[in-house]
């Protein structure tokens, strides 16, 4: 089967923090229109330490610390992205979006539609999302499923090192907007990820991490790694894929429903609260598209409509983890 | 060089022109409004042309400018070309935005001009971004937002105002005070006297002009401009003026007399600006009527244009969403198309 472009790439083994910073370093060096901004993100390194070195490097013109202001510096972000910049935004904490609302929504996302397509709007917007800190509701929050609802806007997930490279590089890359959701529990998943500077990852393309033939788990972020586990411990019973759907919009719904027409059970875990979100419209396109494949009820793994709770005990208890998934999973096989 | 040297007679009669211009775009976008003929709802400028033109002359033709939901002065101002405005307000085709922006949103972005804005207080947040552009890439340009005294309560406003001061990026900011926020009048909405007294708080420059004065606007413009230019970051400028027409068209205005209108009519920033050029001897009342004789026949020819322009293909609602290809809005374009209106539902 090896042919000269079919051999196995060369990777070396790193974070998921180290992944996003090595690929901000990449493309900042790439091109000169790249220039980060956000909240203490070049003295300090920003809050989780993503950014950490890079302003050393690219000096404090092109690692900008804004004021705490996320409704100026996103609007400005998308005044630079229609003037021909290219600004990667960094909002803290995916919860400080609601500041930001009014410029993402009336501005970045319908700019382009509104002019009739004259103009291009090519911004990234990186933010974390996720309990398990005992950060408490307004610095937990999953919010992913209100970007990718929004039209206008690309939304993208990475649950692995390799994902988290290969889709910052194809957002900044891109000339429409994209907002990158990173999981603040996996910043020291380790993976192995390609060296090559030009490794991208299509918006719009979920991987299969693991192959199985009886039950498809559908997960983002955290519960990527955590379903894998699950996959792990059930071997020789029960055999689970499990599909990082890395892109929530655009959403990959080819590899969904090859996925049904194999195992004809899904179960679909994902950080976000329950309602309305990005359980529902992976269920929908698995119906619309597969239910004729479907042998078993869709099972949905999330937070179950409530804010993240202070306390460990009650975080622990609203979060979704692999156990759950492992219980899905064995209520449908 | 200035877009419209106002130094110079032709530049004056030039900026003469663009006033009369706005003025018969509006009240001919206005009657069509009226009549039915265009849709939505359009925001008129009639009153407030001195600011648009005062400011957008002292501009250099590459300068950026952000506009409000009253964008059509700025657009014209800043040397847009009736005909796709209007063909856009008729949500042609040919218009600026190929129909989809409509009178609030209006935009030419290779000519500077980065939309009229349905938000209140939305461009200058944008403005400043422009102005980032500008900085981080070493160019001769500035950027200029517009926005009226209600965004001035706007914490977006505020917030990319303390940014651009803070990071002194050459970006302008223009507020056209016309006295009532929507319906509720000025005074009932912010505790300073003096809109650009905000300006302390950022430690740039304020400034409050006469809106109704060409000469005062374009001077504070131009003194803005430089210190943009040199570094110095953004000054506040507060032009005080009147829109003769209500917020929107079919306004009742129930918030303001008759004779507060007549007053401010009295100061009609075009008819003050002719009569200067009149009493200077640059104009002649024969000239000053050819002039405005030319500008009816270019706005006849606007809407001529625009009556006449295409309707947008219906599925032409599905293009521009993304400068990628997106399946989502392919297939789902597709499925609303495919059984085209058949009660027995097509290929779904």
């Amino acid at each position: 089967m090896a042919s000269a472009g079919l051999e196995a790439e060369a990777t070396e083994t790193m974070t998921v923090r180290e992944a996003i910073r090595e690929t901000l370093r990449e493309e900042m060096a790439r091109d000169e229109d790249v220039f980060l901004m956000g909240e203490d993100i070049a003295t300090m390194g920003g809050v989780l330490d993503v950014t950490g070195d890079l302003h050393e490097q690219f000096g404090k013109d092109r690692v900008r610390d804004t004021p705490i202001g996320e409704s100026g510096f996103m609007g400005a972000a998308t005044g630079a992205a229609a003037t021909g910049s290219r600004p990667v935004v960094e909002i803290m904490f995916s919860d400080f979006l609601g500041v930001a609302m009014e410029q993402v929504m009336n501005q970045m996302a319908k700019m382009r539609y509104m002019f009739g397509g004259k103009t291009e709007m090519p911004v990234t917007v990186r933010t974390t999302e996720g309990g398990g800190m005992g950060a408490a509701s307004q610095h937990s929050g999953t919010v992913h499923s209100w970007i990718a609802h929004f039209p206008g806007l690309m939304a993208v997930a990475p649950g692995t090192p390799a994902a988290a490279k290969g889709l910052l590089k194809s957002a900044i890359r891109s000339d429409d907007p994209v907002f990158f959701f990173e999981n603040k529990m996996i910043y020291e998943q380790s993976g192995e990820v390609p060296v090559d500077e030009d490794f991208t990852i299509p918006l719009g393309e979920a991987h299969v991490e693991r192959e199985g033939s009886d039950v498809t788990v559908i997960a983002t972020q955290r519960l990527v790694g955590e379903s894998l586990s699950v996959a792990d411990e059930l071997e020789g019973d029960t055999d689970v894929e499990v599909i990082d759907l890395r892109s929530l919009y655009p959403l990959d719904t080819d590899t969904i429903v090859e996925s049904l027409e194999k195992t004809g059970r899904l179960v679909v875990a994902d950080e976000s609260p329950l309602s309305y979100g990005t359980h529902a419209e992976v269920v929908a396109r698995a119906v619309e598209n597969a239910f004729y494949s479907l042998d078993a009820p869709i099972q949905r793994v999330g937070v179950p409509d409530t804010h993240m709770p202070f306390s460990p005990s009650l975080e622990r208890e609203v979060l979704p983890d692999g156990a759950e998934v492992r219980d899905a999973i064995e209520r449908i096989v | 060089m200035p877009t419209i040297d106002l130094e110079t007679e032709t530049g004056r009669k030039e900026a003469l022109r663009r006033m009369l211009t706005i003025r018969q775009f509006d009240t001919t976008a206005g009657e069509r409004f009226a009549d039915g003929e265009i849709p939505g709802f359009v925001h008129l400028y009639i009153g407030e042309e001195a600011v648009g033109v005062g400011a957008c002359s002292a501009l250099e033709d590459d300068d950026y400018i952000t506009s409000t939901h009253r964008g059509h002065g700025h657009c014209i101002a800043k040397g847009l070309d009736p005909k796709p405005m209007m063909a856009e307000l008729y949500g042609k085709r040919e218009g600026y935005c190929n129909g989809k922006g409509g009178s609030m949103h209006i935009a030419d972005v290779d000519a500077g001009m980065l939309g009229a804005n349905g938000i209140v207080g939305a461009g200058p947040p944008l403005g400043t971004g422009a102005a980032l552009t500008i900085d981080r890439k070493g160019e001769d340009r500035v950027a200029l937002s517009f926005l009226g005294d209600g965004a001035v309560a706007q914490g977006q406003v505020h917030s990319a105002a303390n940014l651009a001061a803070t990071w002194d990026l050459p970006v302008i900011f223009l507020v056209e005070n016309n006295h009532y926020g929507e319906g509720t009048p000025v005074e009932e909405q912010h505790n300073v006297e003096n809109l650009s007294a905000t300006a302390g708080a950022y430690n740039v420059p304020g400034i409050t002009v006469d809106g109704m004065d060409i000469t005062a606007v374009n001077e504070a413009v131009t003194e803005a401009r430089e210190r943009a230019r040199a570094g110095d970051g953004p000054t506040f400028i507060e032009a005080e003026t009147y829109r003769f027409h209500g917020h929107f068209e079919g306004d009742e205005e129930l918030y303001r007399e008759d004779d507060e209108v007549e007053r401010w009519e009295a100061r009609d920033p075009i008819e003050t600006f002719a009569q200067r050029l009149i009493d200077r001897g640059e104009l002649t009342n024969e000239e000053y009527e050819a002039l405005q004789s030319e500008v009816e026949t270019t706005i006849e020819e606007a809407l001529e244009y625009a009556q006449s322009a295409e309707e947008p293909a219906p599925e032409e609602a599905y293009d521009d969403m993304f400068a990628a290809e997106v399946p989502e809005i392919t297939e789902f374009a597709r499925r609303v198309r495919a059984d085209g209106g058949d009660p027995d539902g097509g290929e779904r």
